[in-house]
C-alpha cells in the first residue's frame, strides 16, 4: 500500500490536475465524503462543490460540477462536466451569474424560470467565489 | 495570340491568388494545431470514461431488470440521421465526401420515418436543395467550438429517444485521421452499442462501492458518454477540416506556382526578344500612362467587363508599384 493517492482529475475540454496528494476531500452527491490511502474501491457522482487536497501541510482547494469519481488502488480520478482551480476562476462573471441567477430565483425576473437549472447555476457561482476567496 | 500584357495581367492574377491560397493555408495550419491539442486534452477523460463505461455495463448485464433505455436495443424504423461538416469550403472533398456518404445512407433509411439533424453550414445548404426536411440545424459556432455545444445537441436527441419519438439515432462526419487524410465515417450513438461497453471491461470487474447505487450512476454516466462522443465528432471534424483545407491550399499554392513559372517564362521568351527593336516602355507597359488607358478601354478579360470602374481605381494603384517579373535584360 502506498502512503500516497494520486489525484487526478479531468474535464471534457481538459486535464486539470494531476498530483500525488496525502488526502482529498470530494464533493459527492451526498455528500462530502474524505479519502485517504488505502481506501476501498468506490465510484459515485459528484454534486457541485469544492475539492480538497492536501500536500504535506499545504492544502489547495478547486471547484468541480457534476460527473464521477473513482477511487481505485490509492488513485482518485475525477471526470467532472467542469473543474477550475483558482487562478482559473473569473470572479467578476461567477459574481454576475450569481446575481443573475438569485433574481431568477427571487422570482424578480418576468422571464420563464426554471428553477432547477437557476439553482445549479447559483450554487456554482457561489461555490466559484468561495474556491477564489481562499486564494486570496 | 496573347500579348506581352495579357501574360502580365495573368502574373498578377494568379499571384494574388496565390497570396490568398498561402495565408489561407497558414491559418488552417494554426488552428489545425489548436484542434488537435484539443483532441489531446480530452483523451484522459474520454478514456476513463470508456473504462468505467465497460465496469458499469457489465456490472448491470449481471444484476437482473431491465437494462437502461439508452442501451435497450429497440425494433424500430425510426431513425434520427446527424450530419457534421464545416461551415465553409475550400478544403477539398472535406464537405463532398460526408455529403455523398449520408445521402447514400439517408436514401437507403425510410423516408418517412427520418429526422434529419444538420451540423455545419455545407450540410444544411446541401439538404435544403433536395426533399428532406431538416428538423433542426447548428451552425456559425465551429470558431468557439465547446462541450456546450455537444451537450446541446446531445441533449436534443437524447431526450428525443427517450420519448420514444425515434428508435436509432447515428452519426455521420469526418474522422481525422491525419493532416491529410479524413474519413467520413458513420456511428450509432443511440442505442449505444453493446460492444463499446463489452470491449472496454478487461479483467476482473473490481467491486465498488456505488454512491448512490449503480443504475444511478449508469444513468448518469450513459448521457454523458453519449455527449461525449458527440463532442469528439465534433472536435475531429474541426481538426479534420483545418487538415483538409491546409492541405488543398497547400496544393492551390503550388500550382500557382507552376503557373507562375510558365507564364514567366512565356513572358520572357515573347518579351525582349519579340520586341527588341522597340522601345524599353514597351517591355514595361506598366509604368506608362497609356497602359491605364488600354486597361480602360479593354473588354477582353470577362472578370473586369462588369466592374470597371472598380478596376480603373486598381489599375491605377497597380501601376505605381514596379514589375517584379521585369525581364533581366531590361
Amino acid at each position: 500500500m502506498a502512503d500516497q493517492l494520486t489525484l487526478e482529475v479531468a474535464t471534457p475540454s481538459r486535464f486539470v490536475i494531476g498530483e500525488q496528494v496525502d488526502e482529498v476531500v470530494v464533493p459527492g452527491i451526498e455528500g462530502y465524503f474524505g479519502v485517504l490511502p488505502g481506501h476501498a474501491p468506490l465510484l459515485s457522482t459528484l454534486g457541485i462543490g469544492e475539492l480538497t487536497y492536501r500536500i504535506g501541510r499545504d492544502e489547495r482547494h478547486a471547484t468541480v460540477s457534476g460527473g464521477f469519481c473513482e477511487v481505485r488502488n490509492d488513485k482518485v480520478i475525477v471526470l467532472a462536466d467542469s473543474a477550475e482551480l483558482p487562478g482559473d476562476i473569473d470572479r467578476a462573471r461567477a459574481e454576475r451569474a450569481r446575481d443573475r441567477a438569485e433574481q431568477r430565483l427571487t422570482g424578480r425576473s418576468s422571464e420563464e424560470v426554471d428553477y432547477a437549472r437557476a439553482a445549479a447555476a447559483l450554487a456554482r457561482a457561489l461555490i466559484r467565489l468561495q474556491v477564489a476567496a481562499r486564494a486570496q | 495570340m496573347a500579348t506581352l500584357r495579357d501574360i502580365q495581367r495573368r502574373i498578377r492574377s494568379v499571384q494574388s491568388t496565390q497570396k490568398i491560397t498561402r495565408a489561407m493555408k497558414l491559418v488552417a495550419a494554426a488552428k489545425l494545431r489548436r484542434a488537435q491539442e484539443r483532441i489531446l486534452a480530452a483523451r484522459p477523460y474520454v478514456n476513463k470514461m470508456a473504462e468505467l463505461l465497460g465496469n458499469l455495463v457489465s456490472a448491470a448485464d449481471g444484476a437482473e431488470g431491465s437494462a437502461h433505455p439508452l442501451l435497450e436495443q429497440r425494433e424500430g424504423p425510426r431513425r434520427l440521421i446527424v450530419i457534421i461538416t464545416a461551415d465553409r469550403g475550400l478544403a477539398g472533398a472535406f464537405n463532398s465526401n460526408v455529403l455523398r456518404n449520408s445521402l447514400a445512407f439517408v436514401r437507403a433509411s425510410n423516408a418517412t420515418a427520418l429526422t434529419l439533424v444538420v451540423v455545419g453550414r455545407k450540410a444544411r445548404d446541401f439538404y435544403r436543395r433536395r426533399p428532406y426536411t431538416v428538423k433542426r440545424d447548428m451552425l456559425g459556432f465551429w470558431d468557439r467550438l465547446a462541450y456546450s455545444h455537444a451537450c446541446e445537441l446531445a441533449d436534443l436527441f437524447i431526450a428525443q429517444y427517450l420519448e420514444g419519438e425515434v428508435d436509432e439515432v447515428h452519426l455521420i462526419y469526418n474522422e481525422f485521421r491525419s493532416v491529410a487524410l479524413q474519413r467520413p465515417v458513420r456511428q450509432q450513438l443511440l442505442p449505444i452499442p453493446r460492444s463499446e461497453g463489452a470491449a472496454q471491461a478487461a479483467g476482473q470487474p473490481v467491486e465498488y462501492i456505488y454512491e448512490p447505487s449503480a443504475p444511478a450512476i449508469l444513468s448518469e454516466l450513459l448521457p454523458r458518454h453519449v455527449r461525449m462522443q458527440v463532442f469528439r465528432a465534433l472536435m475531429e471534424s474541426l481538426a479534420g477540416e483545418y487538415g483538409a483545407r491546409m492541405t488543398a491550399m497547400e496544393a492551390a499554392t503550388k500550382n500557382a506556382k507552376e503557373m507562375i513559372d510558365i507564364l514567366t517564362i512565356q513572358y520572357r521568351s515573347s518579351g525582349p526578344s519579340s520586341t527588341s527593336n522597340s522601345s524599353r516602355a514597351s517591355c514595361r507597359p506598366s509604368t506608362t500612362r497609356c497602359s491605364c488607358r488600354a486597361w480602360r478601354t479593354r473588354t477582353s478579360s470577362p472578370i473586369r467587363r462588369n466592374s470597371r470602374s472598380r478596376s480603373l481605381s486598381t489599375s491605377a494603384r497597380r501601376t505605381s508599384a514596379p514589375w517584379p517579373w521585369r525581364p533581366r535584360t531590361a
